[in-house]
């Protein structure tokens, strides 16, 4: 059994202008010790699906259906106060904007100190004892003067370390982060990017990692989901996706990217894709894509492709994917491309 | 797998969003508060213009025989103490709160607009102004009433100067804390990088984001203006005593209160009705105007 | 880079921000936002100004463009200085530097239809500008790849990518010799990021107009720009053409930074100098050498004496004591 198991997810929000499929039909699992990227642009669900996980979705004008199956039990099914008994303990978040997620009026001890008392149930004289050790864990130099000092008085990339403590405090199974670097400059990115691959490694703790960034998900996933307005496009193993995408999406944003050549050539055009991501509030019939595919063809006019197995692991929803190429061509191509 | 994806686009949405009406009458039923508050207004507007014709008998045509006569067929809301007919008095006393509020609101509104402009444009000004303001607003609108009564004698227009003056601070802070901020928009920052003259920036970047903040402020000084004008002529330091006004017709109830109470009644239910109705329709033009309603289009 | 004087020269450009003392006495000092840059910019070039956020590098933007006052120093523009001009004057100088704004959204007017948002600089100088403004406008919606159906909407009608062509069409409008894009395409998706790095090179090849790329994502400096300074703490401290940049970066800070940087490639994740710590506050900037606190190979001299840009050869300036050339 999964840690994580997702199945025909959706999500829909009323808007002013009809109903918003957030995320449509999105299954996927992950496993303890495992990092799981969710890949895609502004508004393609990812953010929405971590907001279904943890329960978190605004009442009234936003509705999920499909299961969220964590160990066994399905979170959609539970209500507010048993998901409140999760969250925090056993699914922790760390979202993009730490400034947002700490409460400005608590100093960091007592915000660390708050989520340990409230699941575990711990005495003062423990919970101090145990939040000075999270954030000996993700490196803050002087944790005893941090504990007493407000979010405010830190630094971006010390209250990035601050949520990260709050999240694994209570030795969480699963860590959902969302964007979790993205706010931060690139050397900060890089120390915070080293300390969660370090303690997921310790910990085994299972991740969904959220981003728009292909840079983040090299650094840190095993496995990814590429999603393009609301569903799932693609899913293979990190190694695959990057060497052969299949989708001609997954293929676009990759070229789309400017990369380092470290002094080399670099393409004199970026990779464009054309036009823009449909209304999600449209009814799907036809592929979502193909208005912008290079290789649509009439079938991709008429019904929305399955997502099917097109390789060993991997999957994809497309009914002209990408040839497979020759696993011995295809290899120094995207390297060629980067090293040379 | 393939199932659960295809079938998504089958299984039937979570939500039925029932199409909204398009048209006025659309607009009225999605803003019930616009429209309750709009039209019990507009009903105590009609009836302050057509006061001549709805009123039964001459407002200030005194008949000492029929002195605090309970309501009848003759006399609907009864007589005062000097046996004038109420129900007469207070359709006129419509136009007096009317006045006095709508006054006060355009009044406010305009010299707030300009005072809060320079301050909020004007760095050197700034200090200087909203000392004086602060000043003002220390000043509780009610005493300055009675101060401007004590030295001139009780008429309409000193309401509306006193309440005014009392009620400029108000307009100003919110005109200048809007102009502060839209100084910082990006897109103002562009207009001066474009080459824009400072007069087109305010006209055309800056006056549009005052607007909405302003009617809204202005509705809300426009229902108190109106619960100040009768407090005033209740204590006697407002509309002279000869004027129907709501005020006036309560204070001299004031006295009959226990026995007669219909004297101070009925007026006193036209007062509330009318500030409600400005009061919702500020809440429901606050809502409609608010820029963060608008921009989730 | 060429006989001809450069479009856009900044000589020891400073700000600094008075910091008000509180009621009781404490604060006090000033952020040393912009501390002395200097650089130079051919017609038809693009100059990558990179660092981390805090580094200066929008405040050195914001004081070429006058949206903030330079507190020392001297900006020409054309061979002419434009730092001392009254505001009359230099609002005829703006017909020739523009600015492009991070946030699409926030940069527009949301009450005005996009054909005014366009029309606004021609307006604003019409009487010296030959030729019907509607024409013009069109013209410009063709440029930047709006259709001309699209000129009567709103800023929210338009997507994020499309948002930003507007903002483009608008900095166009009076055909400036240079254009200043301060993080223009950060805030887009990478697939619309692509269009808009290829819509600026083309209408640089086009035009022959200037830009100053202010950014702090790496890779699309390197991408768009021929030259790039890198900023650290209101300094610059290293400055040269891209490829030997990023071929050969001789600043430590500069080499942290593009090791630091993810690479979109599984097996790429190499051994890399992760820096210690974090940028220092700009009101107690370290003595000497502003990197020395967290630079791996700082020596006793960094914290005494301020490293001056200097030529290392090939045109590629450090600001290090410990480079040697």
């Amino acid at each position: 059994m999964s840690l994580l198991e997702i199945e025909g997810l959706r999500v829909q929000f009323r808007t002013a202008t009809g109903v918003s499929r957030a995320v449509d039909g999105l299954s996927l699992s992950v496993d303890a010790g495992q990092v799981l990227a969710i890949v895609g642009e502004s508004g393609c669900g990812k953010s929405v699906t971590a907001m279904a996980i943890l329960g978190l979705l605004p009442e009234g004008i936003s509705r999920a259906d499909g299961t969220i199956r964590f160990e066994g039990r399905d979170l959609l099914a539970l209500t507010d106060r048993e998901m409140q008994k999760i969250r925090g303990k056993a699914v922790s978040m760390v979202f993009q904007e730490p400034m947002t997620s700490l409460n400005p009026v608590l100093t960091v001890g007592r915000q660390i100190g708050e989520t340990l008392r409230l699941h575990e149930g711990l005495g003062r004289r423990a919970t101090e004892a145990r939040a000075l050790e999270m954030l000996r864990l993700v490196g803050i130099p002087e944790p005893e003067r941090r504990l007493k000092q407000y979010p405010h008085e830190l630094s971006g990339g010390m209250r990035q370390r601050v949520m990260i403590a709050m999240a694994l405090a209570c030795n969480p199974r699963l860590l959902i982060a969302d964007e979790p670097t993205t706010a931060l400059d690139v050397t900060v990115q890089a120390q915070i990017l080293d300390l969660m691959r370090d303690l997921i490694g310790r910990t085994g703790t299972g991740m969904v990692l959220i981003t728009h960034d292909f840079g983040v998900v090299a650094e840190m996933a095993q496995r990814v989901v590429v999603m393009y307005a609301g569903r799932k496009v693609e899913e293979a193993p990190v190694r695959d996706l990057f060497a052969a995408p299949r989708h001609p999406y997954t293929r676009a944003l990759l070229d789309s990217m400017p990369r380092l050549t470290e002094g080399g050539e670099a393409p004199e055009e970026l990779t464009e894709i054309p036009g823009v991501v449909p209304a999600l509030t449209e009814p799907v019939r036809a592929c979502t894509f193909e208005p912008r595919c290079p290789r649509a063809s009439d079938q991709c006019r008429t019904l929305y492709p399955p997502f099917r197995e097109c390789g060993d692991d991997h999957m994809v929803a497309c009914w002209n994917p990408e040839p497979q190429p020759d696993a011995a061509v295809a290899e120094p191509r995207r390297q060629g491309e980067m090293k040379a | 797998m393939p199932a659960t994806t295809l079938a998504a686009t089958e299984r039937p949405d979570l939500f039925v969003v029932r199409r909204r009406r398009s048209g006025v009458l659309g607009f009225l039923i999605g803003n019930p508060r616009i429209t309750i508050g709009g039209g019990m207004l507009a009903l105590v507007v009609l009836m302050a213009i057509c006061a001549p014709l709805l009123a039964t008998h001459d407002p200030l045509s005194l008949a000492p025989w029929l002195r605090a006569r309970f309501p009848s067929a003759e006399h609907w809301f009864g007589t005062d103490m000097l046996g004038r007919d109420i129900y007469s008095r207070v359709i006129y006393g419509a136009r007096v709160s009317l006045t006095v509020g709508i006054s006060v609101a355009v009044l406010t509104s305009v010299v707030g607009l300009f005072i809060g402009l320079i301050a909020g444009y004007l760095r050197w000004a700034d200090g200087i102004l909203m000392r004086v303001m602060d000043g003002l607003m220390a000043i509780p609108s009610i005493l300055l009433a009675v101060a401007l009564m004590a030295l001139t004698r009780g008429s309409m227009v000193n309401v509306i100067i006193a309440v005014t003056i009392a009620d400029i601070p108000r307009m100003c802070r919110l005109v200048r804390g809007v102009v502060l901020s839209a100084r910082e928009q990006p897109y103002v920052e562009a207009a001066v990088a474009t080459g824009t003259r400072t007069h087109v920036i305010i006209r055309r970047h800056i006056l549009p984001n005052t607007l909405a903040p302003m009617i809204v402020q202005a509705t809300y000084i426009c229902a108190s203006a109106m619960i100040v004008e009768a407090i005033l002529s209740f204590i006697g330091a407002g509309t002279p005593p000869t004027t129907p006004s709501w005020g006036n017709i309560m204070a001299e109830g004031r006295a009959l209160w226990q026995i007669k109470p219909f004297i101070v009644f009925f007026p006193a239910v036209f007062l509330s009705v009318t500030v409600l109705a400005v009061n919702l329709l500020g809440d429901g033009l606050r809502d409609l105007l608010d820029p963060r309603a608008a921009t989730r289009t | 880079m060429s006989q001809t004087p450069p479009v856009l020269d900044v000589r020891d450009l400073s700000k600094t921000f008075a910091i008000r003392r509180s009621f009781f006495g404490r604060g006090g000092g000033a952020v040393h936002a912009v501390d002395g840059i200097s650089f130079a910019i051919a017609e038809g070039e693009t100059l990558g100004l990179v660092g981390e956020s805090g580094c200066g590098k929008s405040t050195a933007g914001r004081a070429i463009l006058r949206l903030t006052e330079p507190t020392a120093g001297e900006v020409w523009l054309d061979g002419e200085r434009i730092d001392g001009l009254g505001a009359g004057e230099m609002r005829l100088k703006r017909r020739d530097i523009q600015v492009v704004f991070q946030d699409p959204y926030s940069s527009l007017n949301p009450r005005l239809r996009a054909r005014d948002i366009v029309a606004e600089p021609l307006r604003n100088f019409a009487s010296a500008i030959p030729g019907g403004i509607e024409e013009r406008v069109a013209d410009l919606f063709d440029r930047v790849g709006l259709r001309p159906d699209q000129m009567d909407r709103f800023p929210h009608e338009f997507s994020g990518g499309q948002r930003q062509r507007l903002v483009i069409a608008r900095a166009l409008a009076l055909k400036p010799r240079v254009i200043i894009c301060d993080e223009a395409v950060s805030a887009l998706d990478v697939s619309v990021q692509a269009q808009v790095i290829n819509l600026l090179a083309r209408l640089q090849r086009e035009t022959g107009v200037a830009f100053l790329f202010i950014s702090h994502d790496l890779a699309v400096v390197e991408h768009v720009s021929h030259r790039v300074a890198v900023m650290y703490l209101g300094r610059i401290v290293e400055i040269a053409d891209k490829a030997a940049l990023y071929g050969q970066p001789r600043h430590p800070y500069t080499q942290a930074l593009l090791s630091a940087a993810p690479v979109p490639d599984p097996d790429g994740r190499r051994d890399r100098t992760i820096l210690k710590g974090e940028v220092p506050s700009p009101i107690n900037r370290p003595s000497g050498c502003h990197f020395r606190t967290r630079c791996p190979s700082a020596a006793a001299e960094c914290a005494k004496v301020s490293p001056v840009l200097r030529d290392v050869g090939g045109n590629h300036h450090v600001a290090c004591h410990l480079v040697e050339g």
